[in-house]
């Protein structure tokens, strides 16, 4: 098998809240290939985990299913895509919204697909109520710039 | 989680030790709330200085403390957050209504 991408990997998980810090510290650490800051890794972690989130709370309503990450790496570009069989997004306008909720009891703060829009390049919402949804992510790592900032975090560090 | 309680100035400080996602705040949820309850600070400050991660679960545990520490008259703040938190914090527009003390202060 000759792959397309530079890289690729796939995880599948059942939907527990504590598979969440599983997932993004996984997706980060094969991120972490394409030699990014530690900001543009906290980024990848941030958005990671709103879309699993999302997935275990809104999409299987806390009943278990299988949360699926496909991630590959292309050139300088990481691409996650994060899809769950759940119940689906009835208006993904609505849904991507800052500050709007569907679970307001729960203390959600209504920020997930604003976090993910604006730590990732492209963020596209697919979901078909009933069948699931499915979140892909790009990033472009910038790595000519992140020489000198990587330089400077090892420097922050010694300091 | 690790909280203070500094009698003088009726400050409670309360330090999470851990990521902050959906999973953990539950149980920080429940500390907190218990801490808060007890002591009935004038000012909760949220120390940051041990989480490494907060994703936007982390922005409805705080505002839902504040909401909290209204009701009883008081305030709050958060001291010690790093980078990538602060700016989590800053896009929610939470810190309109938690601003971040920039003196460090040990709590």
């Amino acid at each position: 098998m000759k792959s397309r991408y530079d890289n690729e990997m796939e995880l599948d998980f059942l939907s527990k809240s504590n598979n969440e810090a599983f997932a993004r510290i996984t997706v980060a650490a094969f991120a972490a290939q394409l030699d990014p800051t530690i900001e543009e890794l906290a980024d990848i972690k941030t958005a990671v985990s709103e879309a699993v989130t999302n997935s275990i709370i809104h999409g299987y309503e806390n009943t278990e299913g299988l949360v699926k990450i496909k991630a590959t790496l292309l050139n300088n570009v990481v691409q996650i895509e994060i899809s769950d069989n759940g119940k689906g997004i009835e208006d993904i306008e609505l849904a991507r919204k800052p500050l709007y909720t569907s679970k307001g009891n729960l203390e959600r703060s209504g920020m997930g697909f604003t976090i993910m829009e604006s730590f990732m390049d492209e963020v596209e919402i697919h979901s078909v109520v009933g069948i699931g949804t499915k979140i892909i992510m790009k990033k472009k790592i910038n790595k000519e710039n992140n020489k000198e900032e990587i330089e400077e975090e090892k420097n922050a560090l010694i300091d | 989680m690790k909280t203070k309680f500094e009698e003088k100035n009726n400050v409670l400080y309360l330090e999470i030790t851990e990521e902050i996602d959906h999973h953990t705040t539950e149980k920080i949820r429940r500390v907190m709330d218990n801490e808060i309850t007890r002591f009935m600070p004038r000012k909760i400050v949220f120390d940051f200085s041990n989480v490494s991660f907060m994703d936007s679960a982390g922005i409805g545990l705080l505002i839902g403390r504040y909401k909290l520490i209204k009701l009883l008259g008081g305030a709050a703040e958060i001291i010690n957050a790093n980078k990538s938190i602060s700016k989590v914090l800053e896009m929610s527009g939470v810190l309109k209504i938690i601003p971040i003390q920039k003196e460090k202060k040990v709590g």
